[in-house]
């Protein structure tokens, strides 16, 4: 494998700046702008143009550093931090919706060209940095999974989300290699798997495992027979493997994560497309239990979207809004707690991966953003962490899917346009600054809701 | 002796162009029919039919347009009518690939604009194909 080191010697994106303006700040925070729905007759499309990285690397503030600490994956989507400061990463591809319409075939093709064309290694690559200098070697842990996507610790157990399971393996601290095939805790819902991804993390006394299975369509296009169990969290005994549902409504949770000191789980979502370009908001929400978040029949609490036969005004009207607007189209697909080790500014807040949208003339996304956290809420507008994914001219050399943070003192992004997984690291000791305070005056925030 | 040899007019386009210009009929019919019953059933698989049916039609009215246009620009073959029935050919062509985007937007919104467009389709196909075979086409010498 290629090991190479990309120090990022200037940053685009101040510290300070608040996201590029191609998404307004009307269109994040706790309360969007939600513009009339529109449904041209064709929906826009502006699809990536895959390039190499080159001599390239991306983007980060001032007094960070990043580092491709691998390359040459197939299709890394998450990945985990072990104790032991080893890194383990999912790569796979899945997904097997059969193409229903003409518009499926076409819009495929299309789609197709903004994504990597390696096949997915359906395995877990561990990550070591034996040396403790910041250079990573690669071993394969393990083979023969079925696009695995969620992966969680818990004690000597190590959970993964395959696209239609998940399954348990033993885990030894310091184990490069697992000691024999999973066994399975859970079946999960994957007939169709249009939304293949199976987002998970455990809840924080290890008993739970909670799974993100997305929806099967865009909007229902697939017919209401295939979304039985979709569009839902799971919470799954680990012990037991019996599943229930958490909270429903949710489109695609494509990446979950427990907050710290509380215990709560927090998702990204991503909602649906082909109502325009800024609709709807794919959102960062603390997720309620036994809430419904409004797919199909609703979005953001009760704007009724009439894509959906039969309707369901009983549904609309229990259907809650989300916590935090990231703006449409932007492809949410990671999502993590810092910690302080990542330096005053980005503290306290979460990181989250945007693969970047294909539904915006004006693309959006194809970066990495801290929304800044202040007593356990989001506190102010996205601040840009990683950018450079996509020139203006729609050259595109890497989009970003998991992000974790390494409590040592690291983000670890995988980006499965290029192949990388991306570590970024304060180059100097944590400052004390608050440079985003300025802009946490910029959107109001809602009172966290009693739980 | 000697032979006469003159123009003679057929009332029949090209068998071949007939097969496509008959053809996308019932392809149009079904895709209304199909699309009618979606909006009374919500069920999506009608939907999905309407969609294929509606390609197929604009794929046989595409090569009996092609045919059409190339009669339009052979002085031998063109005959006064030959002019409305190419329109008429091309205003149900044109009709049905607006339908065909119209049925790529996803669920209920293909609805209703879906349904009315098949049925215009159906009608201008109807049209289409009476001034084409009512049209005299120039047979050649016999």
């Amino acid at each position: 494998m290629r090991h190479i080191r990309l120090i990022a010697a200037v940053s685009l994106t101040a510290v300070t700046g608040v996201s590029a303006g191609q998404t307004g700040p009307s269109q994040v925070g706790p309360s969007p702008d939600l513009p009339t729905p529109k449904t041209g007759l064709l929906p826009e499309m502006v699809i990536a143009k895959p390039a190499e990285w080159g001599d390239k690397a991306p983007t980060v503030p001032d007094g960070y550093t990043i580092t491709a600490i691998a390359t040459g994956l197939k299709i890394p989507r998450q990945t985990l931090v072990l104790p032991n400061g080893d890194i383990l990463v999912a790569e796979g591809k899945g997904g097997n919706a059969p193409r229903l319409k003409p518009k499926d075939v076409i819009a495929g093709m299309i789609k197709a060209k903004g994504t990597s064309p390696v096949k997915g290694g359906n395995r877990l690559t561990l990550l070591r940095d034996a040396e403790g200098d910041g250079t990573y070697e690669a071993s394969t842990f393990a083979e023969n999974l079925n696009a695995p996507y969620g992966l969680a610790l818990v004690g000597d157990d190590l959970y993964v989300a395959n696209q239609d399971a998940v399954v348990r393996f033993d885990y030894q601290p310091g184990q490069t290699k697992a000691g024999g095939p999973p066994e399975t805790v859970a079946p999960l819902p994957s007939e169709v798997n249009h939304h293949w991804t199976k987002a998970m993390t455990a809840s924080a006394d290890g008993q739970y495992l909670y799974v993100g299975i997305g929806s099967n369509s865009n909007i229902t296009e697939r017919g209401m027979a295939v979304e039985a169990d979709r569009a839902r969290i799971w919470r799954i005994n680990a012990r037991t493997g019996e599943s229930r549902a958490y909270a429903t409504g949710l489109r695609n949770p494509t990446a979950l994560t427990i907050q710290p000191d509380t215990g709560q789980l927090w998702a990204v979502v991503n909602e649906r497309d082909e109502l325009g370009p800024d609709l709807v908001p794919d959102y960062l929400t603390a997720v309620q239990e036994g809430a419904f978040y409004g797919w199909p029949y609703s979005y953001w609490g009760q704007n009724i979207d009439d894509r959906v036969r039969p309707q369901d005004p009983k549904k609309v009207a229990a259907a809650i809004k989300p916590d935090y607007s990231l703006g449409a189209h932007v492809a949410a697909l990671g999502v993590d707690f810092s910690t302080e080790t990542m330096g005053g500014a980005f503290a306290n807040g979460v990181f989250v991966g945007e693969h970047g949208s294909w539904n915006r003339s004006d693309p959006v996304g194809y970066k990495v953003v801290f929304v800044p956290f202040r007593d356990g809420r989001p506190s102010g507008p996205p601040v840009d962490f990683v950018g450079g994914f996509r020139d203006s001219d729609g050259t595109t050399r890497g989009r970003p899917v998991g992000v974790t943070v390494d409590p040592k003192g690291a983000l670890i992004v995988a980006d499965d346009l290029s192949n990388t997984i991306w570590r970024i690291t304060p180059t100097r000791p944590a400052q004390t600054k608050q440079p985003v305070a300025a802009a946490q005056d910029a959107v109001a925030v809602q009172p966290a809701p009693a739980r | 002796m000697t032979s006469i040899r003159e123009p003679r007019y057929g009332l029949c386009v090209h068998p071949v162009q007939a097969i496509f210009l008959a053809g996308m009929l019932p392809l149009f019919i079904g895709a209304a029919v199909a699309d009618a019953a979606y909006a009374k059933s919500f069920d999506i698989q009608w939907n999905n039919f309407a969609s294929w049916l509606l390609v197929g039609g604009l794929l046989f009215g595409g090569i009996a347009l092609v045919f059409a246009i190339i009669d339009l620009f052979r002085a031998s073959q063109r005959t006064r009518r030959t002019l409305p029935y190419v329109l008429a050919l091309l205003a149900a062509w044109i009709a049905g690939i607006f339908n065909a985007l119209i049925h790529a937007r996803d669920a209920w919104a293909s609805m209703p604009a879906g349904l009315v467009l098949s049925i215009i389709v159906v009608v201008l196909s109807c049209a289409a194909i009476w001034l084409g075979f009512r049209t005299p086409h120039i047979r050649g010498a016999v």
